[in-house]
């Protein structure tokens, strides 16, 4: 057994004994080796990483890592890690989840989770649909999408993640795609490094029930003109030929030259300039906008919470038993 | 000693063994905590006590109405008691609404006190009264004493800053006064209260002193009263150190003490509801106590980040009434299928759905034993009385870090509200059942079992045992996941084995009364009080009567089939419709079980359990 207290792991380190039983050609191989890849890179012994899933395809994830890791129930693992990071500080808790477990049955859990800035990783593989009960629509599916449930197309009006995680509160929030592996090692990585909630969502493909809901943004042939990637300190320039920008002009974004492009500010406290590239997603001609939306540094509940028990340990001294039951209204009789 | 001793001195002292004071008035008028300064003072003077707030659930509905009603009842004695009392000797109705709502309780003969400053004839009409029950015959029989309580109240704060308002809210210490009077209590340690409650306020401490004393001296100069009580102490209450508890507070306490004793660390996930929210209030305030409590979102929340806590190590704790227990269902059975401990707190209140949050039910019997997905086995403990919540508690925690599973600890809303002396446990009384995490390597998986069918605890940052667990069926052998039918088979009946293997350390159980015979009355939770009263009662009478009380719910104890055949039949009174009895039924077929439910949101009288008890014993007779 590999005790690496300081070591760097090797990927294959991280892998469990488990055969990873997902459909071939599922988008889950290639983020599963892309969390393999950085969290083998980032120092930390692999008995030190726990990582929780809720239900779904995605949510077997745990059981092909060989780390600490808990298959809970649908929807609720933001709650079950919010304990495991509270009671276990020490450990680097990351949640896995998809787009109906964490933003359907789970999205009170998910919401709480944000705005109270837990410190967890969380990744969200959003297929647009229900892939382990079968092809239902999911709450990003696209309105009139027809589904074994909705057969003459659903009339749901879908979620954004990306808005409602930047409304919720969340600290980072990030998107990148299952068909780009160095762009989602670069956002998992960043996604590491932020100390707090850090909310990415992985657009990813369902070979089998939603099959290239995303292969006209994320397409190789298509996704350089399709998205711009949102890089802290960097120009939001794209296109091929690197010939595109993006600027804000009043409450919208405009499409320019790339001389003309703005600076991106992830860091900014206001959430606006961040919805309003979110929002852009509403258009299907305009380009979609994946990589940091947000990273602010705000305190971490987790830490609040370990504080204020220390300060209070250390202002009225560790409480002794006794002095909880024997207390000054007690009387004797003899 | 405060208490001027002179006042009153001249009037016969009637000495009384045991009596019930019920003080009832708007939920705003502060009767709680005349109640509790009443309960303590009799503490201090070493009674025997039993109390039963009865709140509305509006925290103030409109004032002067029925609805808005809010009582407090004490049994104060100088022998040994278990219940608050079923009816009243003394009524304190600090308004119209409050003499109505509470005066069919009353005993024939009783005092009735009323202040007359509120029975205007608004007041009447308030409390849907046309006429003043002064003049409708309405208090025939019983002895009323009438005081204007308000302007009493005035005079006496009369030289005091306070606005009017503010002189009103002391009526209920003037009221506390009078009975301290009628029943020979002193004055101090309500003083003394005072002094702590309104450090920083003296001219409320002048305040309420002075209407205190106002209503003390008021009992002689206006010769409202021909005599005075007095109950002495209660001498054969075992010697140690006690102090009065309410069962929520002392279920708090042994949830701490259990942590202690298993050398963990406490976590509390919880949502606030009535009538649970207390445990989360005095929790939260233990910080130093090595816990830490979270207020989640939403019930779920609350039992998963417990379950999160108890992987990482820590003991996972939750606490609930009914309707949060239905929330927390699904949670509680990935808790049982990965095998942690968890303890999950059941504060019952009648329902279903809503029901009446602030009366009390033992209704969740069936949801606690069996309200799960698939074959779910749990251990169930149950409080009975307010002191034995801490026991109780300190009992489920120790199930659940020996046997890795979740426990669901019953207690109810006339156990969380009521209050009684606790003799406080020695703590080298407390047996101490530390935990040992596993850091052995050699062998491992997350599904070994020991000699108890427990499972490992390991927690996660231990080098070398990383594994992974979740609520899909495990291979028994490897505690991968596995679909295999006869695996399925053979954990399905680990699991029940190894709750149905808590029985082996149960200590055994105990009848009281009779221990052969016609009747064996088997109870569990609050309804203790109330039959080993009613069980007494006939005892004198000779009865062939004995009771059982039921710590574990589940799994039964060994030691009852032996103990079921000695008795003719037995009598199972509960506040619900028959669970406890239905369940028995399946248990032990052939021992025949008679059903006694109540389900009016109030815990049986001892005289209801009495008749109940003689009609079965004439039934026994016959048959």
């Amino acid at each position: 057994m590999s005790e690496k207290t300081t070591a760097v792991l090797n990927k294959k380190d991280l892998k469990s004994n488990q055969e990873v039983r997902w459909c071939p050609g599922c988008g889950d191989y290639s983020i599963l080796n892309s969390v393999q890849a950085v969290m083998a890179e980032l120092g930390i012994p692999k008995h030190k990483f726990c990582i929780i899933s809720g239900i779904g395809c995605s949510s077997r994830f745990p059981y092909y890592m060989d780390t600490y890791g808990f298959h809970t129930i649908h929807g609720r693992a933001p709650a079950i890690a919010t304990g495991v990071k509270i009671a276990n500080p020490d450990l680097s808790v990351w949640m896995i989840t998809g787009d109906g477990d964490s933003l359907s049955i789970g999205g009170n859990h998910t919401i709480h989770m944000l705005r109270r800035n837990v410190d967890v990783k969380i990744i969200l593989f959003n297929n647009q649909i229900y892939g382990l009960t079968k092809g239902q629509y999911s709450p990003t599916s696209p309105a009139g999408l027809k589904t074994k449930s909705t057969p003459f197309g659903s009339v749901d009006r879908p979620f954004n993640p990306i808005s409602l995680a930047l409304g919720a509160g969340a600290t980072f929030v990030a998107r990148t795609m299952d068909t780009h592996p160095k762009h989602m090692e670069a956002t998992l990585r960043l996604a590491a490094q932020h100390k707090g909630s850090a909310f990415v969502e992985v657009f990813q493909n369902c070979v089998i029930f939603n099959d290239g809901a995303f292969e006209e943004i994320i397409g190789r042939s298509v996704r350089d003109d399709r998205t711009f990637d949102l890089q802290h300190g960097q120009p939001m320039v794209y296109g091929a030929n690197h010939d595109k920008g993006v600027r804000f002009k009043g409450f919208g974004a405009e499409f320019v030259g790339a001389s003309e492009a703005e600076v991106w500010d992830a860091s900014m406290p206001s959430t606006a300039a961040a919805q309003i590239l979110a929002e852009l997603d509403a258009d299907p001609n305009l380009p979609t906008a994946v990589g940091l939306f947000r990273r602010v540094a705000a305190p971490t509940f987790d830490e609040g919470v370990r504080k204020q028990v220390a300060k209070i340990r250390e202002s009225k001294g560790p409480g002794k038993l006794k002095d909880l039951i024997y207390t000054r209204d007690s009387w004797t009789v003899s | 000693m405060s208490t001027p001793a002179s006042i009153g001195s001249e009037l016969p002292l009637q000495s009384q063994e045991s009596v019930v004071i019920r003080f009832a008035g708007d939920s705003g008028d502060g009767m709680q905590i005349t109640g509790n300064q009443f309960t303590a003072t009799s503490a201090f003077l070493g009674n025997d006590l039993a109390t039963l707030p009865d709140f509305p659930a509006e925290i103030r509905a409109p004032a002067g109405t029925r609805p808005g009603v809010s009582g407090f009842q004490v049994r104060f004695s100088s022998s040994e008691i278990h219940t608050p009392g079923d009816n009243p000797d003394v009524l304190v109705a600090m308004n119209p609404a409050a003499l109505v709502v509470n005066l069919k309780d009353l005993k024939p003969g009783g005092i009735v006190i009323i202040n007359t400053g509120n029975w205007a004839e608004l007041d009447l009409k308030k409390a849907r009264l046309d006429k003043d029950p002064r003049e409708t015959g309405m208090l025939n029989g019983y002895r009323l004493i009438e005081i204007d309580i308000n302007q009493r109240v005035k005079e006496a704060l009369a030289g005091t800053s306070l606005s009017p308002k503010e002189v009103q809210r002391c009526k209920n210490f003037y009221t506390l006064g009078i009975m301290y009077w009628l029943y020979s209590r002193p004055l101090d340690p309500t003083e003394k209260w005072l002094a702590a409650k309104f450090k920083d306020e003296p001219e409320m401490i002048q305040a309420n002193v002075l209407a205190l004393r106002a209503g003390y001296s008021a009992g002689d100069i206006h010769e409202l009263f021909q005599a005075r009580y007095e109950v002495a102490p209660c001498d054969t209450m075992a010697p140690g150190v006690y102090r009065n508890i309410m069962g929520n507070q002392a279920l708090s306490l042994g949830l701490v003490a259990g942590a202690h004793l298993a050398n963990l660390e406490l976590f509390l996930g919880s949502y606030p509801i009535t009538p649970a929210s207390d445990i989360l209030h005095q929790l939260s305030a233990y910080k130093n106590y090595g816990v830490t409590t979270m207020q989640a979102e939403d019930e779920i929340a609350a039992v998963c980040s417990a379950i999160g806590a108890s992987f990482a190590g820590q003991l996972g704790v939750t606490t609930t009434s009914g309707p949060g227990m239905a929330l927390k269902t699904e949670a509680i059975g990935l808790a049982i299928s990965t095998e942690l401990p968890l303890v999950v707190v059941d504060i019952q209140r009648a329902g279903p759905s809503t029901g009446m949050p602030t009366k009390t039910e033992q209704s969740d019997l069936y949801q606690a034993v069996l309200g799960r997905n698939g074959d779910a086995p749990l251990p169930v403990v149950s409080c009975s009385t307010p002191a034995d919540a801490f026991e109780s508690a300190i009992e489920a925690v120790r199930i659940a870090v020996q046997f890795m599973t979740p426990v669901i600890l019953l207690s109810d809303g006339y156990i969380a509200n009521g209050s009684e002396p606790w003799r406080l446990p020695k703590l080298e009384d407390l047996t101490p059942f530390p935990v040992t995490f596993r850091t052995e390597k050699e062998g491992f998986h997350p599904f070994l079992r020991d000699g108890k069918l427990a499972r490992p605890w390991v927690k996660p940052g231990t080098p070398g045992l990383e594994h992974r667990i979740g609520g899909l069926e495990k291979d028994a052998d490897s505690g991968n996941i596995s679909y295999d039918p006869k695996n399925h088979e053979r954990m399905t009946h680990l699991r029940w084995d190894k709750v149905m293997g808590v029985r082996e350390t149960y200590k055994p159980s105990t009848v009281s009364g009779a221990q052969r015979g016609k009747l064996l009355v088997v109870g569990w939770g609050s309804t203790a009080g109330s039959i080993l009263s009613a069980v007494e009662v006939l005892r004198r009478r000779g009865a062939e009567v004995g009771c059982l009380h039921l710590r574990h719910i589940w799994p039964l104890p060994k030691d009852l089939a032996e103990i079921f055949g000695r008795f003719e039949r037995l009598l199972v009174p509960e506040m619900n419709m028959g669970q406890l009895a239905r369940l028995l039924r399946s248990e032990f077929p052939s021992t025949r079980i008679e059903s006694y439910p109540k389900v009016q949101g109030l815990p049986f009288t001892t005289s209801e359990l009495v008749a109940r008890l003689e009609s079965e014993l004439a039934a026994a007779s016959r048959s």
